[in-house]
């Protein structure tokens, strides 16, 4: 297969009958030979002399044209004889048709809409009942990690601790200051509009304690650890570690999942009332800035505004908060197959499910609350 | 035969890995439409040699030519024609994995030829087919094939561009001895049939002795020899001699013999 000098052509000769193939039928020429075949109308119900003798080159690419040459003849009814086909050719033609059945099967199998709808539903239904099973297990390892304290791993969980809970102090402190400053402004020009500055207390208390404070943190900790499990989980699976794992005898929910769910139970709460504090603090300086209220009257009228049940609902949310965190990015990281681009994927899902099911969740003790009088 | 045209040429090629150094003045020539393969002991710098063949990896001194062409001085640009007429196929595959098993052979033509679309995805169908993968693999993701199946795949692609001359690291490495010596069959075929030559890295002795044309021992730093089965199994270099003589490589010796 030497790098051919003149371009591979069909020659049509009506008259006679006669289609010559000429030059080098490779892939560099492919494009050209495909149009001319395309151009070219087969008669009806004719012999054809198909003469090679000045086939120069041929590469599968070429031989699959010419063999797409003698199909479409044969199909319009004519009687094809090939002549002056070099041996070596021969067999590349002979080789090609006998794969050909295989080569429209395989364009055939590309899977069509439904098909495509249909295995993402299936798929989207078994993650559910994955995801179910994925809970049950470790709800059951914990309870034997209850029955038996002992058992608990307290390095992994310590380090848990510190990357998910001590590290994120900065972020969460200074979002949530943020925060305080926002509900702060926006309450403001409003209430003082009637004259009623000093309730920003209540507006800033409440909305922090009950609902800004247990989300902005979960959301910060799903984004910054439940990716960070996912990727840690899902690498370590591609890589077989967890297969290793599995043979040494050590069960991966006891020694991988348990103890970062369980740091983040420990720290995702303690989080929320750092942020709690430094969102009123936050709220505090713009209530002084803007309506002159002075910290010890915005203090006092805290203490009235806010109840301790207030506090503990809060305290509650990020408990649960933590534990989807915890489930679904240690879940995600388990279904991570094979391939990197998968670990990148089921991350990125990792983030969006656990967000998504941490609102949802949100609005469910809304309404429950609401039932409830709290 | 020994007027065959030299595709590869490699002349005094040292290598360091830091102060580690894995080549001295290492040469080999590959000849036109041969099966040559390169073995040696892990770590003794095989694969690093066929990177450096390919373009991947830079050695320290010495000169590299690859149908008659250096190439050690090229840049990225000027290496693309050489690139089209060769073929890589990597241990593990290397496979795109958000590609279907078609969408993968399709890639280089799609990437390099004006092609229309419906003729790239016949083409890719066809090379499928040729390199014995079930006519359902098409569709497929890699991840979803066994690992016989992703070894096919990816001797799918690296044919997609008609090249003259393929690269195949490690081409059984981790395939049952079934599938191993389908492979055997299917890379002598497609050699005859398509009138390659095939540079291989491998440590698979029964393929060795069925589809090798020329062998490289490399060792100590160096070509420790080069020629047939036949004669490198006289040779005396005891290392060498461990090689083919050692338990595993004296039952694929027999069964060699066995065969013809």
């Amino acid at each position: 297969m030497t790098h051919a000098t003149s371009q591979g052509e069909i020659e049509v000769v009506e008259a006679d009958g006669v289609i010559r193939c000429r030059g080098a039928w490779v892939l560099q020429f492919a494009d050209h030979l495909q149009q001319q075949l395309k151009a070219h109308r087969w008669p009806a119900d004719r012999d054809i002399l198909l003469d090679c003798k000045q086939l120069e080159a041929m590469d599968t690419s070429g031989a699959w044209l010419l063999y797409r040459l003698q199909r479409e003849g044969e199909r319009a009814a004519c009687r094809l004889t090939v002549q002056g086909l070099q041996p070596a050719f021969t067999a590349l033609l002979g080789m090609i048709a006998a794969r050909s059945a295989d080569v429209d099967v395989i364009q055939g199998v590309q899977r069509g809409m439904l098909e495509r709808l249909g295995r993402r539903f299936v798929g989207h239904m078994n993650q559910v009942v994955l995801m179910l099973s994925f809970v049950g297990e470790a709800a059951l390892s914990a309870l034997r990690l209850v029955k038996q304290p002992s058992r608990i791993r307290i390095r992994p969980l310590l380090h848990n601790i510190q990357s998910a809970g001590f590290e994120a102090l900065p972020i969460v402190g200074l979002l949530s200051f943020l925060m305080g400053v926002v509900v702060s402004y926006q309450g403001a020009e409003q209430l003082a509009r009637y004259g009623a500055s000093i309730f920003v207390a209540d507006l800033v208390g409440l909305s922090m304690l009950r609902e800004m404070s247990p989300l902005l943190t979960a959301i910060i900790v799903a984004g910054r650890s439940g990716s960070a499990f996912t990727a840690q989980i899902g690498t370590m699976k591609v890589t077989e570690e967890i297969d290793a794992m599995r043979t040494i005898g050590i069960a991966p929910m006891d020694f991988l999942v348990l103890p970062k769910i369980l740091a983040l139970i420990i720290a995702v709460p303690l989080l929320t009332v750092y942020a709690d504090i430094l969102g009123i603090f936050g709220g505090m300086v713009m209530a002084k800035t803007q309506l002159g209220i002075n910290y010890s009257d915005f203090m006092d009228r805290l203490e009235d505004a806010v109840r301790l049940s207030s506090y503990l609902v809060g305290l509650g949310k990020a408990l649960v908060f933590a534990v989807i965190v915890g489930v679904v990015g240690c879940f995600q990281g388990f279904q991570v197959s094979g391939s990197a681009d998968s670990v990148g994927r089921q991350t990125t899902v990792s983030v969006v499910q656990s967000i998504f099911l941490v609102i949802v969740m949100d609005a469910v003790f809304s309404v429950i609350f609401s039932w409830l009088n709290i | 035969m020994a007027e065959q045209a030299l595709i590869v040429e490699v002349d005094r090629i040292c290598t360091r890995f830091g102060s580690l150094s894995v080549h001295e003045n290492v040469s080999l020539d590959v000849r036109q439409g041969e099966i040559f393969a390169l073995v040696g002991g892990s770590g003794c710098g095989k694969s690093t040699l066929l990177r450096e063949i390919i373009l991947l990896q830079r050695p320290l001194s010495g000169s590299i030519k690859v149908f008659g062409q250096e190439v050690l001085e090229l840049n990225d640009e000027a290496a693309l024609p050489l690139r089209r007429r060769w073929g890589v196929m990597f241990e593990r595959g290397a496979l795109f994995s958000s590609l279907t098993v078609l969408e993968n052979v399709a890639l280089p033509l799609r990437e390099h030829t004006k092609l229309d679309s419906g003729l790239i995805e016949e083409l890719a169908a066809l090379k499928i087919a040729l390199t014995g993968l079930p006519a359902s693999a098409g569709a497929k993701y890699p991840n979803e094939l066994s690992g016989g199946m992703r070894k096919r795949a990816a001797l799918a692609r690296a044919l997609a561009l008609e090249p003259e001359l393929v690269f195949l690291d490690e081409p059984t490495a981790g395939l049952d001895p079934f599938s191993a010596s389908g492979f055997d069959e299917l890379v002598k075929n497609l050699k005859e049939s398509l009138g390659l030559t095939i540079m291989m890295v491998t440590h698979d002795l029964d393929l060795l002795w069925r589809v090798a044309d020329r062998v490289a021992v490399l060792g100590e730093n160096r070509v420790l020899g080069i020629g047939t089965m036949e004669e490198l199994s006289q040779a005396e270099h005891p290392i060498i001699r461990e090689y083919f003589h050692g338990a595993r490589g004296r039952a694929a010796w027999e069964q060699a013999w066995k065969q013809k």
